[in-house]
């Protein structure tokens, strides 16, 4: 017979906080990315404004779990559940963070001639479906979707790679691109960070379903 | 000196060995149980590792007192108790030992502390050794003070050893009877819920004490305290309806349980 507890609706009421902030990472990428493509400055506005909505419910949510930690003492599944809550929490606010940096960069980079984003739109998809799997998975404990993120992150290391080389043989060949070249670099690394922080809430996720510890490659 | 990466970094060699490697000392095997008709234990495989403290969790009724009070066979010798099955204490059959030798090897402290009502501090703790034949006053009141200090309770009462042990707190009555146990030098100690009737800092003493005892013998705990569980032993095993579901080190019983009545069980989904 199972029990209905208390626990759950606070536990319950942690997840969707956790979500919330999720949706508004995923919102603030997406705008700052909007305003690289459409070379528009209006979107910083949108940035900004849910970087403060990140920012509190990063000190929400931890203090959420602290306060479960403290008052259920949680065991098992519930444990795992909190520890991974605690890490994904600090993965969104990086995230958030990154984000940031795509629109400041993307600021300097719109304020001078056109130059081509060489793979950046393709490493910006990637960079967002792993975010949103990752925390689709996170929702519905879905271990193989987690799976799946941690699989796509190589091809992102792979692209920030050529970016980087492609730009620094143009910056060599016409100088007049490093400050745009040195922008696409910037935002590059953003991206390919933003897609670690993914891949480590996947591997939460792993963690927090299965009991598995696939960190560092192990176990996958 | 700069330490390098090698020594800096712990390998696993340096460690102390860890509990799964522990031998087991005592261990029951297919054992049955009841009171008349009423079959309590229903076949339990139970292992206890050498010097390490093992929990025995489960909801009441479950057999978690039976199964302890089977391995040092007062359970049978309650009216229409039985038991049978194998149990083993270092390879030597439990069931051929003489029960009285075989409570000198495997000592028990209560839920309730039992202080003998009639006895002083010093005779209480005596007692086992009397009963062992131990008569030499030097010698009994060595091993007292040794058992009082191994029971984290010496300093507490060691201006009034002749004065009645009912005089004591809960909390030191409890250590009392823990330190008549330890006199007999016993190899394995099993205590049946022994801080349930305890207030917290009393609790946290007892805690603390199995801490120290592991180091020398092994412990076997019945506790309805989860957190006790998790706080105190090495080895977790865990009883429904006279059947062990799960056996296995504390680390992982708490973090990843094998068996999903486990998990509903210490996360208080079970009713």
């Amino acid at each position: 017979m199972t029990m209905k507890r208390h626990f759950d609706d606070d536990l319950q009421a942690m997840r969707s906080r956790l979500l919330e902030m999720g949706a508004a990472c995923e919102e603030m990428v997406q705008y700052a990315l909007k305003l690289l493509a459409e070379r528009s400055s209006q979107y910083m506005d949108e940035v900004r404004r849910r970087e403060d909505i990140v920012n509190r419910l990063h000190v929400e949510v931890d203090e959420q779990c602290l306060q479960l930690i403290a008052r259920y003492q949680p065991a098992a599944g519930d444990l795992r559940m909190i520890a991974a809550a605690l890490k994904i929490n600090s993965d969104l606010e990086r995230i958030g963070d990154q984000a940031v940096n795509i629109a400041e960069n993307g600021m300097f980079f719109i304020a001078q001639p056109h130059m081509m984003l060489f793979h950046v739109p393709r490493m910006a998809e990637l960079a967002c479906s792993m975010l949103k799997d990752s925390l689709d998975a996170f929702s519905r404990k879905d271990v193989e979707k987690a799976r799946a993120v941690l699989r796509k992150d190589d091809e992102e290391d792979e692209l920030k790679g050529r970016v980087f080389k492609e730009l620094m043989a143009l910056m060599q060949s016409d100088p007049s691109t490093i400050q745009r070249g040195l922008d696409i670099i910037l935002i590059a690394r953003n991206l390919e960070r933003i897609a670690d922080h993914a891949t480590n809430i996947a591997e939460d996720v792993i963690f927090m379903v299965a009991g598995r510890d696939v960190r560092h490659g192990a176990g996958r | 000196m700069i330490p390098t990466i090698e020594s800096a970094v712990p390998t696993e060699k340096s460690e102390k060995v860890s509990e799964e490697e522990r031998r087991v000392i005592l261990s029951a095997r297919a054992l049955r149980a009841g009171y008349g008709a009423a079959e309590i234990l229903k076949g339990v495989d139970f292992p206890v590792r050498e010097r390490v403290v093992t929990a025995v969790i489960g909801p009441s009724g479950c057999g978690k007192s039976t199964l302890i009070r089977c391995l040092n066979r007062l359970h049978e010798s309650v009216p229409g108790g039985w038991c049978e099955g194998e149990l083993l204490l270092d390879g030597e059959d439990l069931l051929r030992i003489d029960p009285v030798l075989l409570r000198r090897r495997i000592g028990m402290v209560f839920q309730r502390p039992n202080p003998f009502p009639s006895m002083s501090i010093r005779q209480n703790v005596a007692a086992g050794l009397t009963l062992n034949g131990v008569r030499a006053r030097r010698v009994v009141d060595e091993r007292v003070e040794r058992a009082l200090s191994d029971a984290a309770l010496f300093s507490e009462v060691k201006d009034r050893l002749d004065e009645s042990a009912l005089g004591l707190s809960g909390g030191q009555q409890q250590r009392l009877c823990i330190a008549r146990a330890l006199a007999v030098e016993p190899e394995v100690l099993l205590l049946d819920e022994p801080c349930s009737a305890l207030d917290p800092i009393a609790t946290a003493r007892i805690e603390e004490l199995l801490f120290e005892l592991k180091k020398r013998l092994t412990i076997v705990t019945v506790t309805h305290n989860m957190q006790q569980a998790a706080r105190v032993s090495d080895y977790t095993a865990f009883l429904l309806m006279g059947e062990l579901v799960e056996c296995g080190p504390t680390r992982q019983v708490f973090t990843r349980p094998a068996d999903k009545r486990t998990e509903d069980y210490i996360t208080g989904r079970f009713g």
